[in-house]
């Protein structure tokens, strides 16, 4: 186990390093600068005022130099200078963070506490009515187009209730923060809860047409017990993957959510950021992500230890 | 003869508000305000769009302004602001202020001469070595500004390279606010001060702008609201629903489109809506430097195929207006008028006629239905933009052109037309003031950083130069018209319509007065209130 752990966490390092070059190398082939985009903005096409920004800004010095200061500025914790809003990175990007991630933390909480317990129901009633109603569902949660569910929610706020959860930083409290995001969360995490749905089905499926399911039935277990503690736990690997990918792609990957119900998190902030090539923010910002992703899917690989004693880690 | 226009103007504001009714205004509230997108900076002098004049413009004072009570700007209703007389030389070169006593910076510092210098050095870009300014995009306004000189703290004089009647008017544009000497750059771009009558207390990307009251105001009484606060919101159904779910006070300028109207007006019958021209010109960019439109010719027969009715009965249910360069009669004071309008290429009311001529100067460049002109038009890729370019296309089809849509990103757009790596495009022109000067130097003088088509006619920079210098109003409304003819004729940037779009607000704000000759100039906030 614990060489398995120092290869894994090797591999994270240098998958890691490998995403800082192939970062810094993309967002540079894009055409267009900050100071390209800061003064053709505004109509005026004076390349004096271009050459006098991409001065300032250190722009015009060597790339390798420049990759250099982001990741000798990252080991010591400083994140550059936001181009645009001209603050440090660091202050523009750490306060959307936690937005964003209470965000996906209640998507995905809904989307577990929907999808699971209803993709066992529709397993163990395969080919009822109540099955081919959650098919539907489930389906539907795939097939709409968040931007549309997103606005429907939003009209439907205004019809019954007259007013819309506008992202307000001021607002304080459990209470009032779920207040804010139930909606956005809600019209996230069907998406999600829908995946979640159709992959435990099929899994259960396949489990409980396994020989020791229908041992474990041949002995008497109940229904319940068969369903929930022989079949769920083994049926969760995959999905435990999935709920793995999703959390991680739900703290970058809400550019609509966040867009339609204007939450001002990670998403909108990096396509907004990639929009005037400001590239401390998107470094950062990107890094970040794929930090994230690969810890999940190293958590991801652990849970699976805890839920099948059959999975060892070898060397 | 100096002339006391100052004196004359503040004496006939006070006459005007002895005349008013007294309204029982109220003090106190938070105005709640959408915007629609990020707002690239906060300074005002070094940006070109609504989206930072409409937040920031109530932080700062101007020299003078266009009087917030006229629903026209005009050089005939320009008040004091930070202001109090100004005076011209008998030549008309040198324009004197005699400044307010007793303003101060929201940080507490004296304002002073120094500071009114400061800024126009920066602006125009007199002193090289400024560091106030990063860029400034409306340098080309004060080409003619020779020399900023200060007499004393209170007393500031412009030297002109010679008389120019448009000189105030721009000096009363929301593009012109005062700027410290003290702040650095960094600070006016971030979190600016000024002497307006708002402080601002956060911008915060992506989220909100917050602004309070500035309690030492120097127009007493003034603001009534305590603090406005502008949200964000990129969506504009979103933007929509949270006016129609009471949310917000007031849409975004011009937000609320004509089909959206009706929305509006159906979940929210109580709120006020105005429609007014934006004076934001819809536009033609041609490349006439390159094949194939270098040929004359080529760029006649493509606004022989213009149908302007059609494209304002699609794009706004028949209300935006027909007209050249400048914003058209009754709105606008310098455009044309209807029957001259109608004698220009492009203009004609007998569509039919001119697409025949049109498919005959093609056919006559061997140009036919069955082979016809290829080309691409280059658009941002944004609605606004799109639309317009689309319906182009469908008409360009009727004389023998076949266009293909080229959808740029507008991180880039100006920079692709600045290197004349396009055909044909569909551009929408933004003019602050309804001013000759403001428009012609900006887009059709060829020493203009703006003109980014780079159009170049020795004639045309002549007589905008002209027109710019003549005193008589009458005779320098016709040079304007010759101008809109020439450029009409030249095929430079043709408009297809100048935009009509409405704002709306809850019968609760009191004090709006919505300008119809521009949306750059009235976003001061001091006489908004909140019946509540």
């Amino acid at each position: 186990m614990g060489a398995y752990l120092v290869r894994r966490l090797s591999l994270m390092a240098v998958t890691l390093v490998g995403m800082s070059i192939l970062i810094f190398v993309l967002l540079r082939l894009v055409p267009g600068n900050v100071a390209d985009i800061l003064v053709d903005a505004t109509g005026n096409d004076d390349p004096k005022e271009k050459a006098r920004i991409v001065h300032e800004l250190g722009l015009d010095r060597p790339i390798a130099e420049q990759y250099w200061q982001w990741i000798d500025g990252l080991a010591h914790g400083d994140l550059g200078y936001a181009y645009v809003s001209e603050r440090p990175a660091i202050e523009e990007i750490a306060p959307r963070i936690p937005i964003s991630a209470k965000l996906a933390g209640l998507a995905i909480f809904f989307a577990v506490l929907f999808g699971v317990p209803l993709g066992v129901i529709s397993a163990v009633r395969q080919n009822t009515k109540l099955d081919y109603i959650l098919r539907v569902v489930s389906l539907s949660g795939l097939s709409f187009p968040s931007f549309w569910l997103g606005l429907l929610v939003l009209m439907a706020a205004v019809q019954w209730f007259g007013k819309i959860p506008i992202y307000d930083s001021d607002a304080h409290g459990f209470v009032a923060q779920v207040k804010m995001l139930i909606l956005p969360a809600i019209t996230v995490g069907f998406r999600s809860s829908a995946l979640i749905m159709r992959l435990t089905r099929s899994s259960m499926l396949e489990v409980l047409r396994q020989d020791y399911v229908r041992t474990a039935r041949s002995k008497g277990a109940s229904n319940a017990s068969v369903n929930y503690d022989h079949a769920l736990r083994n049926a969760l690997l995959p999905v435990v993957t999935v709920i793995g990918i999703e959390a991680a792609f739900l703290v970058g990957g809400l550019i609509v959510t966040e867009t339609v119900f204007n939450i001002p998190g990670v998403a909108r902030f990096l396509v907004e950021a990639i929009r005037w090539r400001d590239y401390p923010i998107v470094q950062n910002l990107t890094m970040l992500i794929a930090i994230i992703v690969v810890t999940m899917n190293f958590l991801v690989d652990m849970a699976y230890v805890a839920l099948d004693p059959r999975i060892k880690f070898a060397g | 003869m100096r002339l006391r226009l100052g004196l004359l103007a503040a004496s006939m504001v006070g006459v005007v508000a002895a005349a008013a009714p007294s309204f029982a205004q109220k003090q106190g509230g938070t105005l709640r305000m959408p915007h629609r997108e990020n707002p690239p900076s906060a300074s005002i002098l070094e940006e070109s769009t609504i989206s930072v004049v409409q937040p920031f413009m109530s932080v700062f004072n101007n020299l003078v302004v266009f009087d917030p009570n006229e629903k026209a700007n005009s050089p005939d209703h320009i008040v004091p602001d930070l202001a109090e007389t100004w005076s011209w030389s008998d030549d008309k070169t040198k324009l004197t202020f005699k400044l307010r006593q007793g303003v101060k910076w929201h940080d507490g510092q004296p304002f002073t001469a120094k500071d009114v210098k400061c800024t126009f050095d920066a602006v125009a870009g007199l002193d090289e070595k400024s560091e106030l300014l990063r860029k400034s995009p409306r340098k080309i306004w004060y080409i003619n500004l020779k020399e900023v000189s200060t007499n004393g703290d209170y007393e500031v004089t412009f030297t002109l390279g010679r008389p120019q009647a448009s000189f105030l008017s721009m000096l009363a544009s929301g593009y012109s606010p005062i700027y410290s000497c003290h702040v650095a750059g960094r600070q006016m771009r971030t979190k600016p001060i000024g002497t307006g009558p708002f402080k601002v207390t956060e911008f915060k990307r992506n989220e909100a702008i917050k602004l309070v009251r500035n309690p030492d105001y120097w127009k007493k009484g003034h603001p009534y609201l305590d603090a406005i606060e502008w949200k964000i919101v990129p969506n504009r159904a979103t933007r929509m629903l949270g006016f129609q779910s009471n949310e917000f006070d007031m849409t975004f300028d011009s937000d609320v489109t004509f089909p959206l109207l009706k929305d509006v007006k159906a979940q929210s019958p109580d709120a006020v809506c105005e429609a007014r021209p934006t004076n934001v010109n819809s536009n033609i960019l041609i490349n006439r430097d390159s094949p194939p439109f270098n040929n004359p010719e080529l760029r006649r027969a493509l606004v022989d195929a213009i149908d302007i009715h059609a494209f304002s009965e699609i794009l706004s249910q028949g209300h935006d207006l027909d007209g050249a360069a400048m914003l058209p009669p009754p709105y606008g004071k310098w455009g044309m008028p209807k029957e001259m309008l109608a004698s220009l290429p492009g203009h004609s009311t007998d569509i039919e006629k001119s697409r025949a001529e049109g498919r005959k100067i093609m056919e006559k460049l061997g140009y036919s239905a069955d082979k016809p002109l290829k080309i691409k038009v280059a658009t941002r890729n944004i609605a606004i933009y799109r639309d317009p370019a689309v319906i182009l296309i469908d008409q360009l089809k009727k004389v023998h052109i076949d266009a293909e849509l080229d959808p740029i990103d507008s991180s880039v757009w100006y920079n692709k037309i600045a290197k004349k790596d396009y055909q044909i495009g569909m551009n929408l022109t933004g003019v602050s003031v309804d001013d000759p000067d403001v428009n012609f130097y900006e887009n059709f003088y060829s020493k203009s950083e703006r003109n980014y088509t780079g159009y170049n006619n020795p004639d045309v920079d002549k007589l905008i130069d002209q027109q710019s210098a003549e005193p008589d109003l009458e005779k320098r409304r016709k040079l304007v018209w010759e101008i809109e003819k020439k450029l009409a004729e030249d095929v430079a940037r043709p408009v297809i319509g100048h935009n009509v779009a409405n704002t709306c607000w809850s019968p609760k704000l009191k004090g709006v007065k919505l300008q119809v000759n521009s949306i750059y100039n009235s976003w001061r906030f001091e006489d908004y209130w909140l019946d509540k």
